[in-house]
């Protein structure tokens, strides 16, 4: 393998523009607080790594083993927990940190190992209707634990004084770097190795009978592959890749609770990102992450001047339709148009293969 | 003697598995022909792809004179073709009678007929009421053929019916085509029973990895020890 | 050897039907009488959770014939639930007068249209979801998982475009308002009747099943649909017509549901689809009577618990689930081959 490579895992973008496009979104999301100043778009571009990573953990099922999952934000929301409590009870200290991910990641493996070796013997159908329910049990169970989880509320916590706003190191480049500057890198950095190290599995030879059994189960089966301990032990990947991420995402927001961790949007949005991003790809997970961050954020006061336009011009029902607020409704169109006309998303079509 | 059914040239993909590869088939009108060969040779693909329950990707099948490759399964059983799957596929949760009420199709099961089907096979009158899927192997297989009986059918195909059943069973299956053969129907067996084959085949098909590499008379090939070990790996004697 | 000789002990005993799953509700309505502290709570408790079954039974037995029948699982079944409770708004609001009037012929007047047009429309929109979301994916359950979840994003949507995103006030007709008194336990009309439609439903589903051709064409599909074709049927037709009275099926369910919330909001679909899923996966794909007890069961079981421990009830439902599939690893009455 040549030496730029090897950290990919031998599985480059294959396209020009696609490989254009990621080194733009890398390049800008390193510099994101010096190119661009100012609390929102950091916001946005934390976002951005952290959706990234957990679409990418969430490919890895959806993708790469093609095995459909709708409790892939339980993981993430166990993550962020994890973390929140752990700050919230012991105070603002870097062994809290530690203590809630010794807690955390664990827990969401385990999760994932018993529902995957309950359920995952069954058909995809199966397998998707109880991983919804059980998220949705677990759901109702956060919100309903307020002694430990804040309940609807959520919960509020602070973080160690290195990474708190207030912190200043001195400017960089006319920027004021600060305890945020600090925090974005941690969670840039992470994601980035998340990102490396999930390329590193599907690349690998377990990678490979991922496909395998997601193309022919029972090809693999007769082949010798155990398929349920092969989708068990992706199911677990990606459930600590998961866990870890919410960890990031709960440190960056200094708060967790059941809208933005648990709530199901967050996991149509993983699904919306992977499928037009391009499932089994990884990079789909990147490209899709980025648009779709990017127009949720700036897309909406886009329609929000047609709704307006649409009502002033009295027009009947579109100013509804393209209010601001139905933005999951033209995703969903976009979705649906997707899995019909792009099944190989927007990587596929960028990469020229069949679509 | 019309050639009901033929096949030239057929091909049958299955995903990415290329079965039959120029599949020549002629089946007599009022003969039955023996479908023989080695495990996975491809004769339920044949038969399958004869049916449409796989559409062939090359060739033609006419029946009657009338391609019937393009059609769908449905249409291709109501031009006269009956079908008794290896699988048997009765339905379990349907009771005998819902079983052939089902196969009888448009109007109600002729009496005769149906009194004729119970004379080889009583199992199915003294358990007319009764859940298919609680029929034993043997009976499964009866049903399965009184479905395929129940009405005239121009052409049957018959997939491995013996396997696995008791020889009294197999004796009255032999005495069922032995007559439905007096009456004058044509028949596609695919079986590996020498004892069945030789008792009702009137002409032999090969098949060899997705094709027919010999066709000839039953007796023919029953004479020729030579031929058929070549063709079939083994004696067909030993085949019991 | 004569054809005789054949059946002679050559039959499995004749195994009685499967009756088992039919005691379980009762088990388990048994089970909670000791938990619960007086027996009129018990009544009550009861009545609901039949009433609630009865609807959610209403709503997951199309879903379970659709898949059992055509391999087609559909994630966006609970769009119908919602719509179908939004169409009987459009009725019965206007009709506010006439359900407010203390006269059951008024009212009903004012529900059965109501319900009537809830049921042509969702299966109106059922015919034309089949046909133009649906077909093109046969036989690919992941995209069908993908597509129909998003159509249910997207009719979700578009009632919140249409209708607004607050809930709209539904409230019950003057005659089935109030309970009827038995001794100290209280019985509200509207569960009664709600079990009664729930039943009608039930008992038309399986005359229809076992007495009629298209029942058998139905059944037969379910376990074959191949035979059923090599049997000369083209069964295909079939799939529109049931996946329609499937969708009809959930927006009954709907209105009926919306009526017992006295209230009705886009996101009601999406919230019962998990219940229905479980009733679904308990019951066992693709039979009815498998559905029908699981949906008591479930509802019973979180009407119990709802009482007993109020933070559980979701969970007393998964765990419900995890039971009877370690007893019966496809569900109470495993019916498709599949």
């Amino acid at each position: 393998m040549t030496l730029p490579m090897m950290p990919l895992s031998g599985d480059p973008p294959r396209s020009r523009f696609l490989g254009a496009a990621l080194i733009l979104i890398v390049l800008a999301l390193a510099l994101a607080p010096f190119l661009f100043p100012g609390a929102k778009p950091l916001n946005v571009a934390a976002k951005i790594c952290i959706f990234i990573a957990l679409a990418a953990s969430y490919d890895l099922l959806l993708g790469y083993t093609g095995v459909v999952s709708f409790a892939h934000t339980m993981f993430y929301g166990i993550g962020s927990y994890g973390i929140a409590i752990a700050l919230y009870s012991l105070g603002a200290r870097w062994d809290a940190i530690g203590l809630g991910l010794l807690v955390a990641l664990p827990l969401a493996a385990l999760l994932a190992l018993v529902i995957g070796l309950f359920s995952l013997r069954v058909q995809t159908i199966f397998f998707a209707m109880i991983t919804l329910a059980v998220a949705s049990a677990f759901a109702v169970l956060a919100s309903q634990l307020s002694w430990l989880t804040g309940g609807e509320d959520g919960r509020s916590f602070r973080v160690p004084e290195l990474l708190r706003p207030g912190t200043s190191f001195g400017n960089l480049f006319g920027i004021e770097v600060t305890g945020r500057t600090l925090t974005y890198y941690i969670v840039f950095v992470c994601c980035v190795l998340l990102l490396l190290l999930l390329l590193r599995i599907v690349n690998s030879p377990f990678g490979r009978v991922l496909q395998a059994i997601r193309e022919n189960p029972f090809r693999a089966e007769a082949l010798g592959y155990r398929t349920v301990f092969h989708r068990t032990y992706a199911n677990v990947i990606a459930a600590a890749v998961a866990a870890a991420v919410g960890a990031l995402n709960a440190l960056w927001l200094r708060y967790t609770g059941p809208d933005t961790s648990l709530s199901f949007n967050i996991m149509l949005d993983i699904l919306l990102i992977v499928v037009i991003g391009g499932m089994g790809t990884m990079y789909g997970a990147i490209v899709g992450g980025t648009l779709y961050v990017l127009a949720q954020n700036y897309l909406q006061a886009l329609m929000g001047t047609v709704s307006a336009a649409a009502g002033d011009a009295g027009i009947p029902i579109l100013p509804q339709l393209f209010h601001p607020d139905r933005w999951l409704l033209w995703l969903g169109v976009l979705f649906i148009l997707s899995v019909y006309f792009f099944p190989t998303g927007v990587v596929g079509k960028l990469r020229g293969g069949p679509s | 003697m019309s050639q009901l059914l033929t096949l030239s040239g057929v091909e049958t993909h299955i995903g990415r598995y290329h079965i039959l590869h120029g599949v020549e088939l002629a089946v007599s009108e009022g003969k039955t022909t023996m479908l023989l060969g080695r495990n996975g040779a491809g004769k339920t693909t044949t038969l399958r792809t004869i049916m449409g329950l796989w559409r062939a990707s090359n060739g033609e099948i006419r029946f009657a004179g009338v391609r019937i490759d393009t059609l769908g399964t449905p249409d291709i059983a109501r031009a006269g073709i009956g079908y008794v799957p290896e699988t048997m596929a009765v339905f379990s949760d349907l009771t005998v009678k819902e079983n052939l009420v089902l196969a009888a199709r448009e109007g109600a099961m002729d009496q005769t007929r149906l009194d004729w089907v119970f004379g080889f096979f009583p199992p199915l009158k003294k358990f007319w009421l009764s859940r298919a899927g609680t029929l034993s192997g043997g009976q499964k297989q009866m049903l399965s053929f009184a479905r395929a009986f129940i009405e005239e059918r121009k052409l049957l195909l018959i997939d491995e019916p013996t396997k696995g059943l008791a020889p009294a069973i197999i004796g009255a299956l032999i005495d069922c085509l032995k007559e439905v053969k007096r009456r004058g129907a044509t028949i596609l067996l695919v079986e590996q029973n020498f004892r069945v084959a030789q008792e009702i085949g009137d002409t032999v098909s090969v098949m060899d990895n997705g094709r027919v590499v010999h066709s000839g008379t039953m007796a023919e090939l029953a004479r020729d020890d030579a031929l058929q070990h070549r063709l079939l790996g083994l004696s067909l004697d030993t085949h019991q | 050897m004569s054809a005789q000789d054949i059946d002679a002990g050559a039959a499995l005993p004749k195994t009685p039907r499967d009756y088992l799953p039919l005691l379980l509700p009762v088990a388990l309505a048994l089970a909670a009488l000791p938990f619960i502290p007086s027996s009129s709570t018990w009544v009550t408790l009861t009545i609901a959770g039949l009433a609630m079954g009865m609807m959610i039974f209403v709503m997951a037995s199309g879903l379970t014939l659709i898949f059992g029948l055509m391999d087609v699982l559909n994630f966006g079944h609970g769009a119908f639930i919602a719509i179908g409770a939004y169409m009987a708004t459009l009725v019965l609001i206007p009709l506010a007068g006439w359900m407010q009037a203390d006269s059951v012929w008024l009212n009903l007047a004012a529900i059965v249209p109501a319900a009537l047009f809830a049921i042509v429309v969702t299966g109106a929109l059922g015919l034309a979801f089949e046909r133009i979301v649906i077909m093109p994916v046969y036989g690919q359950h992941l995209k069908q998982i993908l597509i129909t979840m998003g159509g249910m994003i997207v009719a979700e949507q578009i009632l919140y475009a249409f209708f607004g995103p607050q809930q709209i006030p539904l409230p019950l007709p003057t005659s089935l308002r109030g309970s009827f008194q038995f001794g100290e336990a209280a019985v509200e009309k509207y569960r009664v009747v709600a079990v009664l439609v729930g039943l009608a439903v039930f008992l038309a589903m399986l005359l229809i099943l076992n007495r009629t051709k298209i029942g058998l064409l139905i059944r037969a599909g379910v376990e074959n649909t191949e035979m059923v074709e090599a049997l000369g049927y083209r069964i295909t037709r079939l799939f529109v017509g049931v996946f329609m009275a499937g969708s009809a099926l959930a927006g009954l369910g709907g209105v009926m549901w919306g009526l017992y919330r006295e209230q009705v909001n886009a996101a009601m679909g999406a919230e019962l689809m998990v219940l229905v899923f479980i009733v679904v996966i308990i019951g066992g794909l693709g039979s009815v009577t498998g559905c029908f007890i699981g949906a008591l069961l479930v509802a019973l079981a979180t009407n119990y618990a709802g009482f007993l421990m109020p933070k559980a009830a979701l969970i007393t439902d998964i765990l419900l689930m995890v039971v009877i599939l370690l007893w019966r690893p496809r569900g109470l009455y495993p019916v498709t081959s599949r």
